[in-house]
């Protein structure tokens, strides 16, 4: 079933409940006019962001992208730094020089920074997976890119050395099933977007990405894979984009019943239930947990919307390096 | 004090060997900096032989063979440098670095800036033209990244800078676009220091002393500044040659003086002139020193055309020697 403890399970839990808070708070915060530029809400992409990245150990690399605000946090980002960064701060991840989760790279962490342009992760996670086979660590690399992302020539480039290479690489397609405003069945031909990885003999899979249990086990599986020398894979997690692309979007071209669907799947109400079910946690437990979650995240974003902006004598600090 | 490599008493070795020089003794010397390219694996060693005995001096480790994927493959060299490695990346020509644009210009180049995330990559890319060989293995795309910030841009014009300045950037913590003349790989010889050889990233160099003007220039075109300098002296006018070396980060300073010290400037490159990188020498000599100039300034370049196959078109097309002498006897009678 799983090779987690109860105690882990239920950790995976909080985390969950954390990552919903964020964006709940988030999405809140940006509704009231009190958030900056723009944001990308993560609700649905929990248990993708969790079960991935609960599998990584500190020495991995780690490249997510913008609706894995669980992995950044996961990674040791805290919430109150990427709240930060939402708000343009000083103390945010980026120094006020990026939106959002954009350019969250941090390499005390082995976490990877992504830009807009999202498919451009997926070589730059390649190269931190053959910095390993270079220096022959038993590491491994983990990337997530989108559907959307998968239609890039970038992505089969990648998919294609990858396997060449033998890299311990492991990418999650996030099958959230829109790109933007556009379904899977327009952009893409394929009918089962993890078949892309087979072009190139990449082992592939595909998972239940609202099964924060399922989603581990595969991914997991795939990094003790990477990191034993037997190469890259691919785990396509199918999961739904709840809101729309950005704060901005009401997503109305998204069907009622396709959102039905997904609401009565969603990860973090499903896990709960599991816990309650499966490892008898009680409701008060729950409670407590939740209660903490939502202080936390309360004070973080307290905590960022108190933080002075960036002294505008630095705009030209940190161009190049050293 | 560093010697000045080009007048000392080194061995006269070509532009291309002394490329090569450079990669293998940073090869030798640093173990996390390798190569990587279009075939430049196995016993072939790339289109032009820059890296010819590598792979059987150091394997396939670190001399990685790539598939058709300039877009990919530089993206993993960004991942390789964020890890701590020191790849470089051997575009087989110039004109292919647009097919990797995104992983340059966006990521590479903005990660610094963005999250402290340095990227120490060279790419090596062989520019130039003159050769008749087309509208796609001729260019000189400088400018295209001279215009990014986090980017450094090389474009050496001699055997010793290209050592020097190869190695300059490979050390760099930062990624560097490095331009080389593939006119000159074969064609140019001079004296190159056998050990260890250093030139500072963004530090022009005078390549000939003259007092009646400056002839701005860098890459190939110096060989053709330098020739025109050459005849213009014969009939009495002295023209300094300032050879940048480094178009991003510019050497104002040096250029400044020059144009200070002469009261006259002509910037040449091979790159078509409209908004080349000698608009941005221009409009710096204009806002610095316009006081000291005694005439306009005056650039050559490449036409604002596609570069022609042709000889007779490529020939009108290109700056050489001779025009160079010609717009430098105009300004001289300013």
């Amino acid at each position: 079933m799983t090779s987690l403890s109860a105690v882990e399970r239920l950790d995976i839990y909080r985390w969950m409940y954390r990552t919903r808070r964020f964006d709940e708070v988030m999405v809140s915060m940006f509704k009231q006019g009190r958030g900056l530029g723009t944001c990308f809400s993560a609700r649905g992409h929990e248990a993708v962001s969790i079960g991935a990245g609960w599998g990584l150990q500190p020495e991995d690399f780690a490249a997510p992208m913008h609706r894995n605000v669980g992995m950044f946090m996961l990674r040791g980002l805290p919430p109150d730094q990427l709240y930060s960064n939402y708000l343009g701060r000083a103390n945010g991840t980026t120094r006020g020089r990026d939106a959002n989760l954009h350019g969250n790279g941090d390499l005390s962490r082995n976490l990877i920074g992504f830009i807009s342009h999202i498919p451009q992760s997926l070589p730059v996670a390649l190269g931190t997976a053959m910095s390993f086979r270079y220096r022959r660590q038993p590491q491994a690399a983990l990337t997530v890119c989108g559907d959307g992302g998968s239609t890039a020539g970038v992505f089969h480039e990648t998919l294609n050395m990858a396997v060449l290479y033998e890299a311990p690489l492991v990418v999650v397609l996030e099958n959230n099933q829109y790109a933007y405003s556009t379904p899977v069945a327009e952009h893409t031909a394929v009918s089962e977007l993890h078949f892309k990885a087979r072009a190139y003999d990449m082992p592939s899979q595909v998972v239940d990405g609202n099964d924060v249990l399922e989603v581990f086990e595969a991914v997991s599986a795939a990094l003790t894979r990477a990191r034993a020398g037997k190469g890259p894979s691919l785990v396509e997690a199918r999961t739904m984009r709840m809101l729309g692309h950005a704060i901005h979007d009401g997503a109305e071209y998204v069907p009622d019943e396709l959102l039905a669907h997904w609401e009565a799947r969603d990860p973090v109400v499903r896990f709960r239930w599991w816990l309650q079910e499966h490892d008898g946690v009680g409701t008060d437990v729950l409670q407590e947990l939740e209660r903490t979650e939502t202080e936390l995240i309360d004070q973080a974003f307290a905590a960022a919307e108190a933080s002075p902006f960036p002294d505008p004598d630095t705009v030209e600090a940190g161009v190049y390096a050293d | 004090m560093p010697t000045d490599s080009h007048a000392g008493n080194s061995r006269r070795i070509t532009y291309l060997e002394a490329l090569a020089e450079a990669l293998d003794q940073e090869m030798a010397r640093d173990p996390d900096v390798l190569v990587l390219g279009e075939d430049i694996g196995g016993e072939f060693g790339g289109a032009f032989k820059a890296t010819k005995g590598l792979w059987q001096k150091y394997g396939e480790h670190r001399v990685i063979n790539t598939p058709m994927a300039e877009l990919g493959f530089t993206g993993m060299a960004t991942g390789m440098a964020l890890a701590g490695l020191r790849p470089v990346i051997e575009m087989q020509f110039a004109d292919f670095i647009s097919t990797a644009f995104d992983a340059i210009v966006q990521y590479a180049a903005s990660t610094h800036y963005i999250w402290q995330g340095a990227v120490p990559w060279t790419i090596r890319a062989p520019a130039d033209g003159g050769t008749s060989s087309g509208p796609f293995h001729s260019q000189n795309p400088e400018a295209w990244f001279a215009h990014v910030p986090g980017l450094k841009v090389i474009c050496p014009g001699t055997p010793a800078d290209v050592k020097g300045l190869l190695t300059s950037a490979i050390r760099d913590n930062n990624p560097v676009i490095f331009f080389e003349s593939k006119t000159l790989y074969r064609s140019l010889r001079g004296p190159v220091p056998p050990g260890e050889h250093l030139v500072p990233i963004g530090k022009a160099r005078q390549a000939r002393p003259g007092a009646d003007l400056t002839i701005i220039t860098y890459g190939a075109m110096l060989q053709s500044a330098l020739a025109a300098a050459e005849e213009l002296a014969g009939e009495g006018i002295e023209a300094a040659v300032l050879d940048l070396r480094t178009v991003k980060p510019l050497d104002t300073d040096q250029i400044l003086e020059f144009v200070k010290a002469t009261g006259k400037a002509l910037i040449v490159h091979a790159a078509n002139r409209m908004m080349g990188c000698g608009a941005e020498v221009a409009a710096l000599i204009a806002e610095e020193c316009f006081e000291y100039l005694d005439a306009p300034v005056r650039r050559l370049g490449g036409l604002d055309t596609p570069v022609p196959f042709s000889p007779s078109l490529e020939q009108a097309y290109r700056p050489d020697a001779d025009r160079i002498a010609a717009a430098a006897r105009d300004l001289a009678v300013w």
